[in-house]
């Protein structure tokens, strides 16, 4: 599932070659993605700001076209042709991630509005609830905020304690210090599956078990990792896991929420509405069984059958194939822009995903994001909302350039190119 | 690369280098910090006043070149004004940065080497947060300024 072995790598510089067994061919794959083909500041795109955000497939742009001129509607009560077309599209979907994430049933599958949203349901209604002073929620030192602002609420609200993983110098995070922190107290560890700022893919399956001893329950942000590589809930054991659409592929505010049914049986409802229940009145409610306890009001349809679509797209190409295409363009773009005279790559983890953090000497990020604009090379410059990541490494931002598998080796040279631009103007 | 050289001039370039008045200021009078929470800029403003005429400005703090070049130069341009003064000419430097159609007028002196940053509506914000920070500590607002 990692990216660890050579083995990976190398296949992949096969295929890039010349389309071996798994057929990758790159060239190919750009032309399903219509907005690569336009140039900015009359040069052409070279976009490096998938962490951020995703391009979209024709696929999904039509999944979502063919949604409104053929069978919007809403979903789940109509007894009519349409709503029936529109409630098998998007149950579709959710059947798409319910297979996306290797999980046992569709009712464990909640569609939410994105990651954010997903932690926040587990926060208030798992935490809120089961939660109690004195009790201890561990997350990581390279969380983004929004899985740490949830859990401070939580801590707020209950009185629970919130304890951090340490961050050792190459962007791993310290298992020692992970050991000690785990003990009775222990309620609730929230971690990233892979860093955003780093780009470091944690150990989660081992954590989860180490978390697990303890009785504590794990929720993994999978937001960077989804679209990266092949996720089995199961098989990692993991208690809740969230990512969101826009990153792979898909829309925006849509995203998937996955939690074992035992436990989202026994959180109450999240939101109070329409669809999540099942009898009201003004003595009582009862509440709808899983998932749509947990969807309350008209959903993001469009949105979750643009996922369905995104989802088909990626496992056609093949998420290993992705994996280990991604994994060789890393290799190569560390290569690259390591040799950058004043260049300090920041997360330099054995097991990385497809992220590119970096300071250059004497130019602040955010000039470089200006300049690298104008080259037509987008990256994201700041704290990319991981504000402790950054006090820990003592920089105030980092550039990155972040990786999707439509990206080349020609993306990453243009970044290169255009760092020297950089150097030019600042000197 | 023409509209970057614009941008990015000799002159605010050696003030990203080689801040003026980059220190913090005993005995300042009021001060405030400024933060633009999209990127992480923090800037702190130091003033001491004689009655109404600002008699030392300093700053210290972390950002781009355009933030910190505009804020070393704000200080230089400040340094003697009065309030009313300085209020005046935060209020062109404003207009100059948003495009407001005009002449730049002659009082702003060196500071028109950021009329390029116009052509970069989202860095704007980087070159008018020192301003804001100086005009929050002469109201003596005790609270963090943002940009947001």
């Amino acid at each position: 599932m990692t990216t660890a072995g050579g083995t990976l790598a190398g296949r992949a510089r096969e295929v890039a070659r010349g389309g071996g067994a798994s057929g990758f061919d790159v060239q190919k794959i750009r032309e399903d993605f219509p907005i690569l083909r336009q140039r900015v500041h009359g040069k052409p795109l070279v976009y490096l700001d998938n962490a951020a955000t995703a391009q979209k497939p024709q696929a999904v742009i039509e999944a979502i076209e063919r949604y409104y001129r053929a069978e919007n509607s809403n979903i789940h009560r109509g007894v009519h042709y349409l709503s029936e077309q529109a409630t098998q599209a998007y149950e579709a979907a959710r059947a798409k991630a319910r297979g996306f994430l290797n999980a046992a049933h569709d009712r464990e599958i909640v569609f939410v509005r994105g990651t954010t949203e997903g932690i926040n349901l587990v926060a208030q209604s798992h935490g809120r609830t089961f939660l109690k002073a004195g009790d201890e929620i561990i997350v990581s030192g390279m969380e983004h905020h929004s899985n740490i602002v949830p859990w401070q609420m939580v801590c707020e609200a209950t009185g629970a304690v919130l304890r951090v993983i340490p961050i050792a110098d190459d962007g791993t995070l310290v298992l020692e210090a992970y050991e000690k922190l785990l003990g009775p107290r222990t309620r609730f560890v929230a971690l990233a599956h892979v860093s955003n700022a780093l780009g470091t893919i944690n150990p989660v399956k081992r954590m989860i078990a180490m978390a697990h001893r303890d009785g504590a329950h794990v929720l993994l942000d999978g937001a960077q990792a989804a679209p990266h590589m092949a996720v089995d809930v199961r098989d990692l054991d993991c208690d809740f896991y969230a990512f969101s659409g826009h990153k792979l592929l898909g829309p925006t505010g849509v995203g998937i929420l996955y939690g074992k049914a035992d436990l989202l049986e026994k959180m109450p409802p999240y939101q109070g509405g329409g669809d999540m229940i099942s009898a009201v009145t003004f003595e009582k409610t009862l509440y709808n069984g899983l998932p749509f306890k947990f969807e309350a009001g008209t959903p993001h349809i469009e949105g979750g059958i643009g996922l369905g679509a995104a989802i088909d797209y990626l496992r056609g190409i093949g998420m290993d194939a992705i994996t280990a295409y991604e994994a060789d363009l890393l290799a190569y773009g560390t290569q690259v822009l390591a040799a950058v005279p004043g260049v300090r790559i920041i997360g330099t983890a054995r097991k990385k995903a497809g992220v590119l953090s970096f300071v250059m000497d004497g130019v602040h990020p955010h000039d470089i994001g200006t300049i690298l604009d104008h080259e037509g090379v987008a990256i994201r410059a700041g704290h990319h909302c991981a504000m402790p990541v950054m006090q820990r490494f003592g920089i105030p931002a980092t550039a990155r350039a972040s990786l999707a598998f439509y990206n080349t080796r020609e993306d990453l040279d243009a970044l290169v190119a255009a760092l020297q631009k950089v150097r030019e103007i600042f000197g | 690369m023409s509209d970057l050289r614009e941008l990015y001039q000799e002159v605010l370039l050696d003030h990203n280098r080689r801040p003026r008045n980059f220190q913090k200021l005993e005995g300042a009078d009021h001060t405030a910090e400024g933060f633009n929470p999209l990127c992480g800029d923090q800037v702190t403003v130091y003033l001491r006043m004689d009655g109404d005429v600002i008699r030392e400005i300093t700053f210290q703090g972390q950002g781009c070149a355009i933030s910190k070049s505009a804020a070393s130069m704000m200080t230089q341009s400040l340094k003697g004004k009065t309030l009313a003064e300085a209020e005046t000419l935060f209020g062109k430097f404003h207009d100059m940065l948003t495009g407001k159609p005009g002449e730049w007028p002659e009082e702003l002196g060196k500071l028109a080497v950021f009329a390029g940053v116009c052509e970069f509506p989202i860095r704007v914000k980087c070159a008018t947060l020192p301003w804001h920070t100086m005009h929050a500590a002469l109201l003596k607002k005790g609270e963090r300024v943002t940009t947001e």
